[in-house]
């Protein structure tokens, strides 16, 4: 057994896991946090997308052990003492989801985007959510969301 | 037409989705999200092989490994089951249907399917264990492709059947041969309609959970179909398990398109586990899995023939197919060309009608409900052959298909195939498009760019769809030789305390169900939209109901819960009347309150009345107590959806590179509830549909493996793929239901894919190209190109 500890959502989480641990199986089945979804295996589509460190990662491409010591986002930790995020409430006002089984990835990876580049194009949102895929919205709400996102959040601290 | 007096508050307008808080905040619980004390894992062992006989399943060393509690072969597993997996539609009366056992026992027909299973503690241990079952099989001979399979000689996929034909089925009208044999002109077309993988972003995944004492099972899983699943598993399947002991629950579940529809393996197997161990199973699909043992779509080959006057009028049109069943017959297999049988002549006024479908075994995984499902491939023929008309007696591709549009209607209206059309407007949805996309400067730009000889071409593809929705009467389906019915029930039930609650038989999954039949009882009832609270995919909960699939859940289940609120308007009014001291007909009713005529401060409104009904202390002679009430609706007749889509593309004739710049749609599906939610269908489906023209094929090598096995080589669209599309709506009601409803689901899958490829053949067409086959990549563009132009391609 490996010991891990990471802080997830500003909290210090630690196990003993099996080395072969992924992160995402640590985040959903040690930890309880299941709005971190798995729906490809091979770092495809994107669904278990979180950040690490402030960056998004596939987290069913790394070992759980290599989130030693470092700093986990996911979906859960997002909304602040009740109030949803920008970008969680530009997804609900813009019907950027319809399963919702891509909405968490979907919304990590914008975060992180966001922040490498706050005011995008919608070509550029388009490029950056490579990544991630969505079988339901055929895209189109999916980037109004994260521009109408992009457009609350400037000035502000994203 | 029934009405009720409600003023419109919410129905039309943009109600944001009540289910968006928990999927946007990861408290949704799809079915890998479930735990239970006690639950095992479930790994399935499947075959490496196409074609095999099973010689010998070894378990000894998988049941040996850390944590392995139970390891089954097909044979060990045998008497858990009392016949096939089901298919509810033997389309003919001469079918062949083959024996599909959840777990092969003497033979596998395709890669995937299952062998073995492994129970163990954890999801882990099962899986290693998994690797550790040693099969031995004997090979034997492969057919891959469906017209191969039905040539003398080609290997059989069942034995005991003696051919590898399913049925052919058959359809005609009008005087087909002397049409054809007279008319001035005759266009032929041949086009193939790759295999498709459905991709619901959500993998499959079943867990039951057994109460042994009382013979009791709960089974979770990600299915579109509670309700059909409990009925077909206690049916057909299980051995000895009472319907009435079984409850199915499908929780969250993201996305299916058509996979979930259907009653799998994997779902009896994991009853069958929990009942042998007495403890809950779990088993959640890997997505290489998913590419081997959920159902595909499509694999069809069509003849087809368009017969017209030398002005392009139609005169007839015959569709002969060759659809591929895959190896066995899952729920609807059979019946997805029949979905489209009645529909190859489209939005067109032909006199002859011809269709014929054959099915066929080939060594691969079955096909079954995708998207649109039998729909987008009559589309495709006859959308794509119009244009192949026009070409032939030199007509533009828009005036083709104005000459030929049925004139607009508002009342049921026969056509050729036998179906009775609901309402439509074709050429305004034409006219519509062609006006937003600028059609007449298009062809201008076009013009311009071929007498240049620009690299980078024009095409402008036209798409003016119809299909069938609103599944569907059941007595049709009885004619159909459908197993079932095609009903749906609601229950509107009125809380003391003023709130609704909403039980439906539909199981959203993505759809916005929740909202919208919110919108529809809040207005009929006169609450607030937040007062309703809607519960679904629970048989327990739900016990009524035929489930979400082909575009019918709005037009049968909406339309079932417009009844119930009549139902509940009629008690209410009753019980109204009752403590006002006056006549029923003295009553005005309007938006949840009945009023006095002419004393309109005497009044009671619906959560009063609901307060009331439940004390019941004072109600009128022969009332029951409370406000509740339930509607069974069977539709009377299909609805008919229908559009006009348009498609803009450049082809790079030197690389083969297709780029859709523009993408036009205006769509009718009669009355809209939540314009943001059809929208959002449209999105999605004119998705999948350039997927389906330009991105994905399920191709298999010639020993029956899937080539395409997992994301990164079968290329699902991401967001920079495919362009913004510009959507309109024109509306005619629907003369089929009291809402006027007709349904979204499917509509952009139906539409896009011969939008699409008329574009890239439009793009094309002056240097000669007549088709370019699905999926148009790159080097199938440049092929066609090369062939056009008379080289070696």
């Amino acid at each position: 057994m490996t010991h891990v500890a990471v802080t997830v959502n500003g909290v210090l989480r630690e196990a003993d896991v099996e080395p072969r641990t992924l992160l995402v199986y640590f985040l959903r089945e040690v930890l309880g946090l299941t709005g971190t979804n798995v729906g490809c295996d091979t770092s495809t589509c994107g669904a278990c997308t979180v950040l690490l460190d402030g960056e998004s990662v596939k987290s069913c491409t790394l070992l759980a052990a290599q989130a030693d010591g470092r700093e986990v986002t996911t979906i859960e930790g997002l909304a602040r003492d009740g109030e949803l995020h920008p970008l969680q409430e530009a997804f609900h006002r813009n019907h950027g989801l319809q399963c919702g089984y891509c909405t968490p990835g979907m919304i990590m990876a914008a975060l992180s985007y966001l922040r490498e580049n706050p005011r995008p194009t919608e070509a550029e949102v388009r490029e950056a959510l490579q990544g991630n895929l969505c079988r339901c919205t055929g895209y189109q709400n999916i980037v109004r969301s994260i521009l109408d996102a992009a457009q609350q959040m400037s000035g502000a601290q994203v | 037409m029934a009405t009720t007096q409600t003023a419109q508050r919410y129905v039309g307008g943009g109600v944001l989705r009540k289910e968006d808080p928990e999927l946007l905040t990861g408290q949704a619980r799809y079915i890998d999200d479930l735990t239970v004390p006690g639950m095992l894992w479930m790994h399935v062992v499947r075959s490496p092989y196409a074609h095999a006989r099973i010689v010998s399943v070894d378990t000894s060393a998988a049941a040996a490994m850390p944590g392995v509690i139970e390891v089954w072969s097909g044979e060990d597993l045998a008497s858990e089951w009392q016949g096939s997996l089901p298919c509810a539609w033997p389309v003919t009366e001469d079918i062949r249907m083959p024996t599909h056992w959840p777990v092969a026992r003497d033979e596998v027909r395709h890669v995937g399917e299952a062998v073995a299973v492994v129970i163990a503690e954890t999801r882990a241990q099962a899986k290693d264990a998994a690797e550790a079952v040693s099969v031995q099989y004997e090979e034997l001979p492969v057919v891959v492709d469906a017209e191969e399979a039905l040539r003398e000689g080609a290997p059989l996929v069942h034995a005991d059947l003696g051919t590898n034909e399913c049925y052919t089925w058959t359809l005609s009208a009008g005087e087909v041969e002397e049409v054809f044999r007279t008319a001035p002109v005759v266009v032929k077309e041949r086009y193939y309609h790759p295999r498709l993988i459905p991709n619901a972003i959500e993998p499959r995944g079943a867990l039951a959970v057994p109460v042994p004492a009382q013979g009791e099972f709960t089974l979770y899983s990600a299915t579109q179909i509670p309700h059909i699943l409990k009925t077909a598993l206690t049916a057909f399947t299980m051995a000895n398990m009472p319907e009435s002991k079984l409850r199915v629950i499908a929780p969250d579940v993201g996305g299916g398109f058509g996979s979930k529809l259907n009653v799998y393996a994997e779902e009896a197997i994991v009853l069958a586990a929990a009942r042998r161990t007495g403890r809950p199973v779990k088993w959640v699909e890997e997505r290489h899995e998913n590419y081997l043992s959920t159902i595909q779509g499509r694999d069809v080959y069509q003849d087809v023939e368009l017969a017209a006057t030398e002005d392009g009028t139609l005169l007839g049109v015959r569709a002969h197919l060759v659809a591929d069943m895959g190896a066995y017959l899952q729920l609807v297999t059979p019946g997805i060309p029949l979905l489209g049988a009645f529909l190859y002549h489209g939005v067109y006024t032909p006199k002859a009608y011809d269709f014929r479908c054959t099915g066929v075994f080939t060594n691969k995984p079955p096909t079954d409900a995708y998207r649109g499902a039998g729909r987008p491939e009559a589309t495709f023929a006859i959308e794509r052959a119009m244009d192949a008309l026009a070409r032939r007696v030199g007509k533009d591709p828009a005036e083709i298909r104005r000459m030929n549009f049925m004139p607009p209607f508002t009342e049921p209206t026969d056509v050729i195939s036998g179906l009775k059309y609901d309402s439509g407007d074709y050429a305004k949805q034409l006219d519509r498009a062609l006006e937003l996309v600028g059609y007449e400067q298009l062809r201008k730009e076009q013009a311009e760019r071929r007498s240049r000889g620009d690299v980078k071409q024009l095409g402008i593809g036209l798409s003016t769809y119809i299909e069938m929705c609103g599944l569907a009467p059941s007595q049709v389906l009885s004619a159909l030789r459908y197993a079932a019915g095609g009903w749906d029930a609601a229950t509107i039930r009125c809380l003391p305390t003023g709130k609704v609650v909403v039980v439906t038989g539909t199981s959203p999954h993505g759809q916005g169900h929740v909202t919208t039949w919110s919108q529809i009882v809040a207005d009929e009832l006169g609450v607030p939209v937040e007062d309703v609270e809607v519960l679904h995919g629970d048989t327990a909960v739900s016990p009524l109901g035929m489930d979400t699939y082909g575009s019918r859940s709005l037009a049968v289940g909406g339309v079932a819960l417009h009844y119930a609120a009549e139902k509940i308007i009629a008690k209410a009014r009753r019980i109204a009347a009752h403590e006002l001291e006056v006549a029923e007909d003295d009553l005005e009713y309007e938006t949840g309150r009945f009023s006095v005529r002419g004393a309109p401060d005497r009044a009671r409104t619906i959560p009063e009345i609901a307060f009331s009904a439940w004390t019941a202390h004072n109600l009128p002679p022969d009332t029951e107590p409370g406000l509740e009430a339930t509607h069974v609706h069977d539709p009377g007749n299909f609805t008919f959806p229908s559009g006009a889509h348009v498609c803009v593309v450049e082809v790079d004739t030197e690389t083969g590179a297709v780029e859709i710049v523009r993408y036009v749609a205006v769509d009718d599906c009669g009355n809209v509830i939540n314009p943001m939610i059809v929208e959002g269908q449209v999105h999605g489906g004119i998705t999948q549909g350039i997927a389906e023209a330009l991105f994905e094929e399920g191709r298999y090598d010639e020993h029956g493996n899937l080539l395409t096995g997992g994301m990164t080589d079968y290329l699902v669209p991401a967001a920079a793929d495919v362009p913004s599309y510009e959507l309109e709506r024109t509306v005619t009601p629907s003369s089929s239901n009291p809402l006027g409803v007709k349904g979204i689901g499917e509509a952009g899958t139906i539409a896009a894919p011969p939008a699409a490829i008329n574009a890239v053949v439009d793009a094309l067409a002056h240097l000669g190209v007549t088709d370019v086959p699905k999926p148009a990549t790159p080097e199938k563009v440049w092929r066609a190109i090369q062939r056009a132009r008379g080289g070696a391609a």
